[in-house]
């Protein structure tokens, strides 16, 4: 086994390669080799007692904060992550990895395969979230850090986090889990499958071959995103923000043109999707959300794991108006918790911009995420 | 560490009832002020529950480890025994199921520690002699349509309770309305007619185990557990 790490300066990442790993994957198969692309912010001290890894959601990617050179915005979390931010880069060091699956840099569908011309594709073994833990383990060893002082995510970011606190609880010390469940919900798979079918019945898709003619099967991917984007508003937010307005003209068009302020706003989602995300990376990524399923096993997995995890704090946050992932969902791992006299702490946090809350702007976010770091960074400071 | 003074009277009260190095479950927690004064006085591990949000969040934001949630709906999901003493103060009034809460408490924590504002105080038997009206005190603000407070009980109906609950006061403590201090169980007269507020420190009754003795060795004959 050989890691390397080198700089792609037009992804602007840090890449970590694991060199004949033998990454063996929950499906059975094994990726001899791969690389994770990453980033990171601040500075880790001199005990490395002040690193945080950032998980990402099922389209993020590791540009957390700064410049995102792929959309040529800033990062996904930067109201979050920076100097003086609730997650305070002057204090952390704060690392976050394009998923394994994914499509910004790490291995995945798109990349080529071990060495050779032709990407993965469907080809590419199915991943899951436990497997994307394992990479991110791997990397987080070879930057030489022993113990994480937090791992915090939202929604696929949440999953990651739930699924370190099980796999690893001795390399970290504690978790922050938002807009997450213990499991993907039938709800969530069925939306999910809507997504897929509209992908694969793109007939540029060609069974996840479409690069190989240099195409993208825009339509499929674009309809994908767009029922995603429902799920992750809220009815009121979305009459809030567009009611029954109309686009450009004061009379209807009696035709299917965008009429609608709402139609418009999911048509540019769709487009603007394609533009930056892989439709097989999202055909494998949607998959491993699937088949998340802890909600048999959590309690066990805590109570008897083989690595002490005592010692483990959670933070578990839910948005009033998340019906993909609802409060219900999130009290369940706070009432397993609880049920093992464990120390966790839980808000539910009211708002009307449903499951996309934990990316918007929500002040008690903030607040707890900022007051819940500071004050246990300071005991184990003391 | 520095140890801190109370905010409240009867939170200090309520810090003399516990031993040190104990697991604490507060519920009705607020932004958590009690329960730093008992960690940092007490060496206490403090959990605790809150219902109202923006408390919660507050507490949480001071690193406290507070659940958001509603105790009546909520407490099922601890442990038999997890916590050392569960806490309850000035909240078993306004609980749609005082006796259930109650026995939740103890079924938690090995004891309980409970505070609450007497309603068979003077001033409030005199308000509704005078008036004719539902009174309305300091400790009890509220107009009878719009007070969080719907089970009004005096320390007389809290006694009779615990009784047939089979709880053990192991310690009580009463406040008259200018903050004297009594022990409830030393002075018998009165008590119910000055006690402003009471703190009482519960827990369940042990039972000793019944032994029969029998020259034949039954394990046990119907007439023998009569006797």
């Amino acid at each position: 086994m050989k890691t390397k790490f080198t700089t792609d300066t037009k992804l602007e990442s840090e890449i970590a390669y694991f060199q004949n790993i033998n990454l063996k994957l929950e499906s059975g198969d094994i990726i001899d080799s791969f690389k994770l692309a990453f980033k990171t912010y601040g500075k880790l001290n001199a005990d490395k007692t002040n690193a945080i890894l950032v998980c990402h959601a099922l389209t993020g990617d590791q540009y957390v904060a700064g410049n995102n050179p792929i959309t040529g915005r800033e990062g996904w979390w930067s109201r979050m992550v920076g100097p003086n931010k609730p997650i305070d880069t002057n204090k952390f060091f704060v690392i976050c990895s394009n998923v394994l699956g994914g499509c910004a840099g790490s291995t995945g569908p798109k990349e080529l395969q071990n060495e050779s011309d032709v990407a993965y594709g469907g080809n590419f073994p199915s991943v899951t979230i436990k497997d994307m833990v394992k990479a991110q383990s791997l990397l987080i060893e070879n930057l030489n850090i022993e113990k994480l002082f937090s791992v915090i995510g939202g929604s696929m970011g949440a999953m990651q986090a739930l699924q370190w606190a099980i796999d690893f609880p001795d390399k970290i010390l504690n978790i922050i889990h938002i807009a997450g469940a213990l499991k993907h919900s039938a709800q969530n798979i069925a939306f999910h499958e809507v997504g897929r079918q509209a992908i694969m019945s793109d007939p540029i898709w060609k069974n996840g071959k479409y690069f190989e003619n240099n195409e993208v099967p825009e339509r499929g991917l674009s309809v994908a995103r767009m029922i995603a984007h429902i799920t992750y508003l809220s009815e009121n937010a979305m009459h809030r923000k567009f009611g029954r307005k109309l686009q450009s003209r004061d009379i209807i068009s009696f035709g299917f043109d965008a009429d609608f302020q709402v139609e418009s706003y999911l048509r540019y989602q769709g487009k603007s999707f394609v533009e930056r995300f892989d439709a097989n990376s999202y055909l494998y990524l949607t998959r491993a959300m699937d088949y998340f399923d802890h909600d048999e096993t959590f309690r066990k997995n805590i109570e008897f794991s083989h690595n002490p995890n005592n010692h483990l704090k959670y933070l578990i946050v839910s948005f009033t108006s998340d019906w993909l992932f609802p409060t219900i969902e999130s009290k369940m791992i706070v009432n397993q918790l609880n049920s093992l006299s464990r120390e966790v702490s839980f808000l539910e946090i009211d708002t009307d911009k449903g499951h996309d809350s934990f990316l918007l702007e929500e002040p008690q976010l903030d607040d707890v995420i900022k007051g819940f770091l500071t004050n246990n960074f300071a005991k184990i400071d003391e | 560490m520095n140890k801190i003074n109370s905010i409240r009277k009867d939170w200090s009260l309520i810090e003399t009832l516990i031993a040190e190095d104990r697991k604490i479950l507060d519920i009705g927690c607020g932004d958590g002020g009690l329960m730093e004064q008992l960690e940092n006085n007490r060496n206490a591990i403090t959990h605790g529950i809150e219902l109202n949000r923006d408390l919660a969040a507050n507490a949480i934001a001071r690193g406290f480890n507070v659940v958001h949630g509603n105790a009546e709906l909520d407490l099922s999901q601890y442990s038999n025994n997890s916590f050392d003493y569960v806490i309850l103060s000035q909240t078993l009034q306004a609980m749609m199921k005082p006796k259930d809460i109650l026995s939740e408490l103890l079924r938690i924590g090995s004891k309980a520690i409970v505070s609450f504002p007497n309603f068979g105080h003077w001033k409030i038997r005199l308000q509704l002699l005078i008036s004719g009206r539902m009174p309305v005190t300091e400790s009890l603000p509220y107009t009878w349509y719009d007070t969080p407070n719907i089970h009004f009980f005096t320390i007389k109906d809290f006694l009779n309770l615990c009784n047939e609950m089979n709880i053990v006061i192991e310690k009580s403590i009463g406040l008259t309305s200018k903050g004297k201090q009594f022990d409830i169980s030393e002075s018998i007269t009165g008590v119910n007619f000055f006690t402003h507020e009471a703190i009482f420190l519960l827990s369940y009754k042990n039972f000793e185990p019944i032994k029969i003795k029998s020259s034949k060795k039954v394990f046990a004959k119907n007439s023998v557990i009569a006797n």
